[in-house]
């Protein structure tokens, strides 16, 4: 059957029939490169005619409908506007941290791209502690964010900067302690392993109460995380106008834009591989045809169906959902969304060890 | 000669003991027009607010001292904008006191119903202004959707969507459009499938009310001290109701009720207006069928000519009480007018109830005021 | 409290007072010096309890200036103006912004638009005028903008 994994064996065959093992390696160390931004560059366009699609959807209106059939090249078209618009750059502000922080929010997206099962066997690198790797390097984006609202030399963009920092490390500790709950159950920090584990029904279904607790925290948390609504104190724009990329214009703005979707796509596909068994077909116990259909469905299309249905579920909080207040924020989290999380990990851990998901 | 205002104009100053000033506006989302707000920050704790006015000054009294009884009228419109129709009917209504015109019952009735199309509109759309201020953006669309409405029924019969200018001294301009009645109560049909809506996005979400209550007390006390009128008094149980207090045109005899809250907070300024909007649905619905027939307007001469004196009228706006004094020498312009202007007395409690607040807070609370900058500055 | 019951209420605080016909409300002239004690008397007055300030104001008359406070009682629901003459040369009045805390606003309002100085203001400054503010009080007759008032 077609498949990702078929085609990148293929790809590497036939770079192995025909080069030695290092330009085997460095081609395809480009060819991923390019995939990735690719990906990165597709994935920004898509989410951006998603949110706004749907956000019509919500609020009665049409949306987009004017480039392209039922304006599906309006982002394209938004792209191309914002990389001949000029960039600026503000007379006070530290220029050089000005310019780096929008490639530091896009690198870092870029390189939580790697672990990720897109498909059956298809990942771009399957490193052991796949999860820690994930959350280490997302919460290096805080940094970005902090350098670009410090050295805008803008009031609204430090406060934004200081809102987000606060939360997103905040955040950072449920949204850790629930993706452990998986850890503990599958018994391995490697994404395919964790796969793996799945392949007898999702950790959704076979985890009871514990895992249903992780996946609700793990959504909350990482909509705090991205910086989505309700949870968008960073931009907060009746509050802060545009938070900490006030003085962003052009293409350096429409890095964070991007980043910010990239982001939205990766942590909804790391809940979607924890949770939702990633490319695992849906197996219903002794349902033997219908088992069959769905093994029939080409892995790929599980897990972004997957990925795009949190995606989903985090538009529609925003489209709904008014705002938290900066304190209320921290009192989600430390009040309540970290004791619920560390309490539900000693159920995690004792239902392990009593083997009751079995 | 004065003593000037401090605007900061470097980005980097800082007030006493380090606390951070920042420049809310004059363009600034939340701000909803160019009000230019000055605030002290101790962190995200606010430590002061200071208004700064006249970005959108017109001088609008200087104005009318040079424009006739009938010309005067227009540009009242421009004022508060979003109950135009009131102002208009508080300056027709002050004419009318200085020459001494009894209107016909047909044109008391059509100025009621429009005074009442016109609450609801403003309170919807500060309804959806109020929820995106908080981040949510959806309720702005909905409460669209049923303003757009009246405004059809407007244009119908005044011919504009914002400034009408319908009200003029006598009675109203024309006569209502023949589908009026039609199309009023199709609105109302409309109104009341899509109310609940209304507390099913917004007033029952629970962080929308974690948001809203205890925020922004406002005693009863200050608020009269402040000169708080509409909703923002009734939030905190004083009864300021002018349609009540004060009647004008048929209000006396009409049944509604003035909506109290006890709860002095942001949330009682909110629920006041929700409910405000179910009251001039009910006064609209005694009146639609009741349109008496006769004349849409009295007789009155070309060029008017107020008595030498001092006359003023206060009405009920959707933002509270208006007042229009005009001193005449009895000419055909007026020698002075006066506007009291309800979003300009509300304005200057927010520093009192900001402080200590978080800057959600103030946004919420500007929400709350429904401030429409032209109605302050005039 | 019927205006004619008012009437002799406020001649009994005030025997200086001056009425002025016309108008729906009762007009009250009181002098400049006497304004506060006065006002202070109408707010703190049990029978009288004027605790609402709903509009204050100032007429030019070419020769002089007037200050116009219009109250009403929340309780009572009854209301009178009370007129200040005031010298138009040098315009000074005492505050009532620390009685009704509405004044404060109006008061800058009126400061900054008839030039009209308040003794004891807690922040009188500039409200509606621009920075570096010119010239004379926009709202006074004398007033004259060549490139932006249009004469009809």
């Amino acid at each position: 059957m077609w498949s990702f994994s078929d085609i990148s064996n293929s790809i590497h065959e036939w770079l192995s029939g025909n080069f030695n093992p290092t330009w085997t390696l460095i081609i395809e160390m480009v060819l991923a490169g390019v995939a990735v931004i690719g990906l990165f560059a597709v994935l920004g366009l898509v989410l951006v005619i998603m949110e706004r699609k749907v956000s019509a959807w919500m609020q009665i209106r049409l949306g987009p409908n004017r480039v392209g059939p039922k304006g599906i090249f309006q982002s394209l078209a938004d792209t191309v506007k914002l990389i001949v618009k000029e960039g600026m750059t503000p007379a006070g502000a530290d220029k050089f941290l000005f310019n780096l922080a929008p490639f530091i929010a896009m690198i870092v997206t870029m390189l939580l791209l790697a672990p990720i099962a897109f498909a059956g066997n298809f990942q771009l690198w399957d490193i052991n502690i796949g999860v820690l790797y994930v959350s280490a390097i997302s919460s290096l984006s805080v940094i970005s964010v902090l350098m670009a609202g410090w050295a805008s030399n803008n009031k609204y963009s430090l406060l934004g900067a200081m809102r987000s920092g606060a939360q997103i490390v905040s955040y950072e500790l449920s949204a850790g302690l629930s993706v452990l709950a998986i850890v503990v159950l599958a018994g391995s920090l490697q994404v395919s392993d964790i796969v793996g584990s799945q392949a007898d029904g999702w950790w959704i279904f076979k985890g009871h109460l514990p895992v249903w607790i992780a996946f609700v925290t793990f959504i909350i948390a990482v909509t705090a995380e991205t910086n989505r609504a309700p949870f968008d104190m960073a931009e907060a724009e009746s509050e802060l106008t545009a938070g900490f990329h006030t003085e962003y214009s052009g293409m350096k703005f429409a890095l964070f834009f991007l980043a910010e979707y990239v982001n939205v796509f990766i942590v909804c596909a790391i809940g979607a591989t924890l949770f939702l068994g990633g490319p695992i077909p849906l197996h219903i116990g002794s349902w033997e045809g219908f088992n069959h259909a769905m093994d029939y469905i080409p892995s790929s299309v599980w897990f972004f169906g997957k990925t795009f249905f949190l995606i989903f579920l985090i538009m529609w909080f925003r489209w709904t959902f008014p705002r938290l207040r900066i304190d209320q924020l921290l009192n989600l989290e430390w009040k309540y969304l970290l004791p619920i999380s560390m309490i539900n990990l000693l159920l995690v851990t004792a239902m392990a060890i009593l083997k009751w998901h079995l | 000669m004065y003593r000037e205002t401090e605007i900061v104009k470097d980005f980097t100053a800082t007030g006493e003991g380090g606390d951070m000033i920042i420049n809310v506006g004059p363009q600034h989302p939340a701000t909803h027009g160019v009000l230019h707000l000055v605030i002290t920050l101790n962190g995200e704790t606010i430590k002061k607010v200071e208004p700064h006015l006249g970005y959108i000054h017109r001088s609008i009294e200087k104005m009318c001292e040079s424009l006739s009884y009938r010309q005067f009228i227009y540009v009242t419109s421009r004022m508060d904008y979003l109950s135009a129709h009131i102002n208009n009917h508080a300056c027709a209504l002050c004419v009318e006191k200085g020459l001494q015109v009894e209107i016909p019952e047909r044109a008391k009735v059509i100025r009621v119903l429009m005074d009442e199309l016109t609450r609801i509109a403003s309170h919807e759309l500060w309804w959806g202004a109020m929820a995106m201020d908080l981040g949510a953006f959806t309720p702005f669309f909905h409460a669209f959707r049923e303003r757009e409405t009246i405004n059809d029924i407007m244009e119908e019969t005044c011919g504009a969507r914002l400034t009408m200018n319908y009200m003029v001294p006598g009675g109203v301009m024309q006569d209502i459009h023949p589908n009026f009645q039609k199309r009023v109560k199709d609105f109302l049909q409309l109104y009341k499938r899509k109310i609940h809506e209304y507390d099913e996005l917004v007033t029952g979400n629970v962080i929308f009310q974690n948001r809203m209550k205890g925020v922004g007390i406002l005693s009863a006390e200050d608020a009269i001290s402040y000169g708080c009128t509409g909703p923002v008094a009734r939030g905190s149980a004083v009864s300021c109701d002018v349609r009540k207090v004060y009647p004008y045109e048929i209000y006396d005899k009409l049944e509604f009720d003035e909506i109290l809250e006890t709860g002095c907070d942001s949330f009682a300024r909110y629920l006041i207006r929700i409910r405000e909007m179910n009251q001039s649905i009910r006064i609209i619905e005694q009146l639609i069928d009741n349109i008496p027939t006769g004349d849409f307007q009295a007789k009155t001469k070309a060029v008017l000519k107020l008595p030498k004196g001092e006359f003023y009228t206060r009405v009920e706006t959707a933002r509270g009480e208006l007042g229009v004094y005009i001193v005449s020498e009895g000419g055909t312009t007026p020698y002075r007018i006066k506007f009291r202007s309800p979003g300009f007395s509300n304005l200057s409690v927010l520093d009192k109830i900001a402080r200590g607040g978080k800057i959600g807070d103030l946004i919420a609370m500007m929400g709350t005021l429904d401030l429409v900058i032209p109605d302050i500055d005039r | 409290m019927t205006i004619e019951e008012l009437k002799i209420k406020l001649t009994e605080l005030q025997p200086s007072v001056t009425y002025e016909e016309g108008g729906e409300f009762i007009n009250i002239n009181v002098g400049a010096a006497d304004l506060l004690s006065f006002m202070q008397q109408l707010r703190k007055d049990s029978s009288l309890f004027f605790d609402y300030l709903f509009c204050l104001t100032c007429l030019d008359w070419k020769t002089h200036l007037t200050m116009v406070y219009h109250l009403t009682s929340t309780q009572y629901r009854h209301n009178m103006v009370v007129k200040v003459k005031l010298d138009r040369g040098n315009p000074e009045i005492e505050t009532v912004s620390h009685i009704w805390r509405t004044a404060e606003f109006h008061e800058r309002e009126v400061y900054e638009m008839f030039g009209v100085n308040f003794l004891n203001h807690p922040d009188l400054r500039l409200l509606i005028l621009p920075d570096g503010w010119e010239g004379k009080n926009p709202l006074r007759k004398d007033f004259e903008d060549p490139v932006n008032m249009i004469k009809l």
